[in-house]
């Protein structure tokens, strides 16, 4: 018996990982425009612009702005 | 001053078209005007992306008006904090970040030229396209690059960025908050739902009492843990609008839903805890996921489309003041009676002005659907809204903007209110009845068991109120509308939202506005009257109109074959007076063409007499030809109507009251009788306020209005009738606010719009019999003392179920059957 809690615990803890997964995708706004992006990773990377994380002069959230 | 043209092509630059002035910046043997434009050439170049100059020149919609308009003069205004605080989403020490809707972004070319922008200044530190809304979001150092420049540098290599100083953020923003919500609300509950529904299978299959209770216990609980988040945060819009409708003495859809949803989960509370049975966790999970599926279906919305312009949006955010001397950039609203100011080529006038210098070329086709520009004189009054193209001209304002002969529109009342008036919908009128009833028996059954035994009314109270919930009816209206929506935005009819449908139902009256709703004015028929032209004749004319760019000018070019004139002739001095007409001396002839003035000008008197019966007619659509100094005749220009328009007008005036409102004079009025029958009522010479004021009329003897109609001027009428619906021939363009938009060449389907959205409204009222019927088969099982909770978990879903497939299939039915399919 205790075996099916114990699977019952695992699933729900990975269930609940992707769940976290799925509120943080909405939240960055991933699901704001769901075309671009697939345009988008069909360019060439071999040029991009400054990569705003490294750059500790803007604000971290600058997304959410 | 009129600017010379450049002969030689190879000193314009090679990117934007615009005059090198000698730059001296060169690439492969092709010159550019600026570093930047070189730029973008290289960065095209180099990624073998050099056919976006075959596209971009071939296209019409970017003719060389790139190379005309000067943007650093157009953007000057940019440089004003007011106007940078409005437009910037942040701005903080170091870098700014703004947003522009670009209608010009097509192809995923232009997602990659844009997303490229860092290179061409180092300024811009990102640049990220959000395609589906058209819009761009640059993050740049403003200590390097200033906004003004930033918008230059987009519209210089193409993308010229729509700015109005009215941006309704707050609406943008609500919505997509309210989309974001909406998709995490239905993950959360679907997330749930999947998790309570396997922990309750078991429970299903038991038949009771064969399970571990423990292990029962342990799931039950697990189930309660799992319901919270759906029942506090998924569905607590449900409980939100109904406590607010309930604050407003009204009773709407969500307050029996609400009832439902709380009596199930009490219910459940009370099973689990109490008694260690299996509540109806399951159940509400499953209702509330539907339900939520249900409002995502119904809130899919056209991205691309904006039904809430107004005057502001298309007018101008700065005008160009003439002040000493100087030219000052200022805000339009800042406008006062009496200033001077500078309309440039391709700019609109902002407010009622008198030409002060030059001549004018307005073009008013976004006011009236009217696509041939009016020229004006010096000393003219010339409205608000046209847009002027030719070389600059100064005009001395003389009523504000807001004043102004248009624009005072928008100060009517109908724009004042916020929601048209606060018509019920169906499934409101319903629910109120409803609910009182599930509330007399649910009450009426607590009330006779309370005497017996408190726990048996508590039962009898609880389960008609779970059973009553009305959730297959709540989503009757959602996804009727929804499939609605979707079939007539298959056939390019594009509605604002749903409930539009349930408008367009009721109306009885249909009011079109004339020039470039039912006639087309892209598509112009030209026609000579007057003494046939011979073969030379046409060829004299042709070859001289082929020197003038008046789109007058073009249409005759057009109209004479190559049958009728191949011959290659020479024209010598060859002159345009601008608004007149032109005139030149092809193979020893002299001709003219123009207006009955210009050619009057140097006739004899003894000519006169042949064009004496010309004169009479209005020439302002009219050009008059003379042939050695003898007039032969004129060119009348005429809009056609556009195709189907009189079958659709057929169609509709077997049930609906028709009627024709324009500004024009009644000189179509013959045909559009043969258009609309001798019923319709035709009204001539109708300013904007008179098309709006006609719409009331209406309305104040019980007429519902659908209104049709495409400019500036009907916007009014537009709003003030139940349903406005704008035509447009190229939606991204400028559309006054509406209620639907419709494409050019789908207007003949008009009436079977109409009629289909009776049809929907038939089949929501079928489907709320049906979810009726359901209820009563649920309340008699449960008379019956039938009602489990694996009943329940069956039932409740099936009914939703049943009804969404049924309204699909319905809807679908009928639209192949109308031929919307």
């Amino acid at each position: 018996m205790s075996a099916i809690i114990i699977l019952i615990c695992v699933s729900l803890t990975v269930a609940v990982i992707f769940l976290i997964a799925f509120i943080w995708s909405v939240s960055s706004g991933q699901y704001a425009d769901k075309y671009t992006p697939s345009v988008r990773m069909l360019f060439d990377e071999n040029e991009t612009p400054e990569d705003l994380k490294k750059d500790k002069s803007l604000p971290k959230n600058i997304k959410k702005l | 001053m009129p600017k010379v043209k450049e002969k030689n092509i190879a000193e314009k630059c090679y990117h934007c078209g615009e005059d090198c002035k000698n730059s001296g910046i060169t690439s492969e043997e092709k010159s550019f005007c600026c570093e930047g434009c070189k730029a973008v050439y290289e960065i095209l170049k180099g990624n073998d992306l050099c056919s976006y100059y075959t596209d971009y020149n071939k296209d019409e919609k970017y003719p060389t008006k790139l190379s005309v308009i000067k943007f650093e003069n157009k953007f000057e205004y940019l440089n004003d904090t007011d106007i940078q605080k409005k437009l910037l989403d942040f701005k903080d020490n170091k870098i700014s970040k703004v947003t522009f809707i670009i209608p010009s972004i097509h192809c995923s070319s232009c997602i990659w030229l844009l997303e490229k922008l860092f290179k061409l200044n180092s300024g811009i530190k990102s640049s990220v396209v959000d395609f589906p809304k058209k819009s761009i979001t640059i993050i740049f150092d403003h200590s390097a690059i200033s906004l003004k420049d930033v918008v230059v540098l987009i519209s210089s290599i193409g993308y010229e960025p729509l700015i109005s100083p009215e941006k309704n953020d707050d609406q943008i923003k609500r919505d997509e908050f309210k989309n974001k919500d909406l998709t995490l609300k239905i993950g959360i509950a679907g997330f749930c739902l999947g998790n309570i529904m396997l922990l309750s299978f078991p429970e299903y299959l038991s038949n009771g009492g064969e399970i571990d209770s423990q292990l029962k216990n342990i799931f039950n609980y697990l189930n309660i843990l799992l319901s919270l988040p759906v029942f506090f945060y998924s569905a607590s819009d449900y409980f939100i609008s109904a406590w607010k409708a309930v604050k407003k003495n009204y009773i709407n859809i969500d307050f029996p839903i609400s009832l439902g949803l709380i009596a199930l989960f009490v219910r459940s509370l009370y099973e689990i805890i109490l008694f260690n049975n299996s509540g109806y966790i399951d159940s509400l999970a499953g209702l509330i996921f539907l339900l939520l599926i249900g409002k995502l279906f119904q809130s899919k919305t056209y991205q691309t489309l904006n039904f809430e312009r107004d005057y502001k949006s298309y007018f101008p955010v700065s005008v160009t003041v003439l002040k000493n001397g100087n030219e000052i950039s200022i805000p339009v609203a800042k406008l006062e009676t009496g200033e001077r100011i500078l309309i440039r080529n391709g700019e609109i006038i902002p407010a009622d002005s008198i030409l002060f210098n030059g001549n004018a070329n307005i073009d008013y086709s976004f006011v009236t659907g009217e696509s041939m520009p009016e020229q004006k004189v010096m000393g003219e009054i010339i409205y608000a809204g046209g847009r002027h193209f030719g070389s600059a001209i100064e005009l001395e304002v003389i009523k504000t903007v807001s004043q102004s002969y248009l624009t005072q529109l928008w100060n009517n009342d109908a724009f004042k209110k916020t929601q048209k008036s606060n018509i019920q919908n169906l499934t409101d009128k319903v629910s109120k009845y409803f609910t009182v009833i599930i509330l007399a028996i649910a009450f009426g059954s607590g009330l006779f068991w309370i005497r017996e035994d408190i726990n048996k009314a508590i039962d009898a109270f609880t389960t008609v109120l779970i059973i009553a919930c009305p959730c297959a009816f709540a989503l009757t209206t959602p996804f009727a509308f929804g499939y609605t929506l979707r079939i007539f935005g298959r056939n390019k009819f594009y509605l604002k939202k749903g409930s539009v449908i349930e408008d367009m139902s009721n109306i009885n009256t249909v009011v079109f506005d004339k020039t470039g709703t039912i006639t087309d004015s892209g598509n112009i028929s030209v026609k000579f009257f007057g003494s046939k032209l011979s073969h030379t004749e046409l060829c004299l004319v042709k070859t001289l109109v082929r020197n003038s760019s008046h789109p007058l000018s073009r249409k005759i070019f057009e109209s004479i074959s190559s049958e009728d004139c191949s011959d290659d002739l020479e024209v010598t001095n060859f002159d345009e007076s601008i608004s007149d007409g032109i005139s030149g001396i092809v193979s020893g002839i002299p001709v003219k063409v123009g207006n009955i003035k210009y050619l009057l000008k140097d006739l004899d008197c003894s000519y006169y007499e042949s064009g004496h019966e010309f004169i009479k007619k209005p020439f302002s659509t009219n050009v008059f030809i003379s042939i050695n100094n003898f007039i032969k005749g004129y060119y009348s220009f005429r809009n056609i109507y556009r195709a189907g328009i009189d079958k659709a007008a057929d169609e509709l005036s077997e049930d609906y009251e028709l009627a024709v409102i324009t500004g024009d004079n009644n000189s179509e009025m013959n045909n559009l009788i043969k258009i609309f029958g001798s019923r319709a009522k035709l009204l001539f010479n109708q300013k904007p306020q008179d098309k709006l004021n006609y719409v009331k009329e209406i309305q104040s003897v019980s007429g519902k209005v659908l209104m049709i109609g495409d400019g500036l001027n009907d916007a009014g009428a537009l709003k003030q009738s139940e349903v406005g619906i704008s035509v447009s021939e190229n939606i991204t363009n400028f559309l006054p606010s509406c209620d639907a938009i419709i494409d050019a060449d789908e207007i003949s389907k008009i009436g079977k719009f109409i009629r289909f959205s009776k049809t929907t409204i038939n089949i929501i009222r079928a489907s709320f019999v049906i979810s009726f019927v359901y209820n009563i088969i649920g309340l008699y099982l449960a008379a019956q003392g039938i009602f489990s909770p694996l009943v329940a978990a069956i039932l409740m879903p099936f009914n939703s179920i049943s009804i969404i497939v049924i309204i699909f299939l319905l809807t679908n039915f009928f639209a192949k059957r109308r031929g919307l399919a």
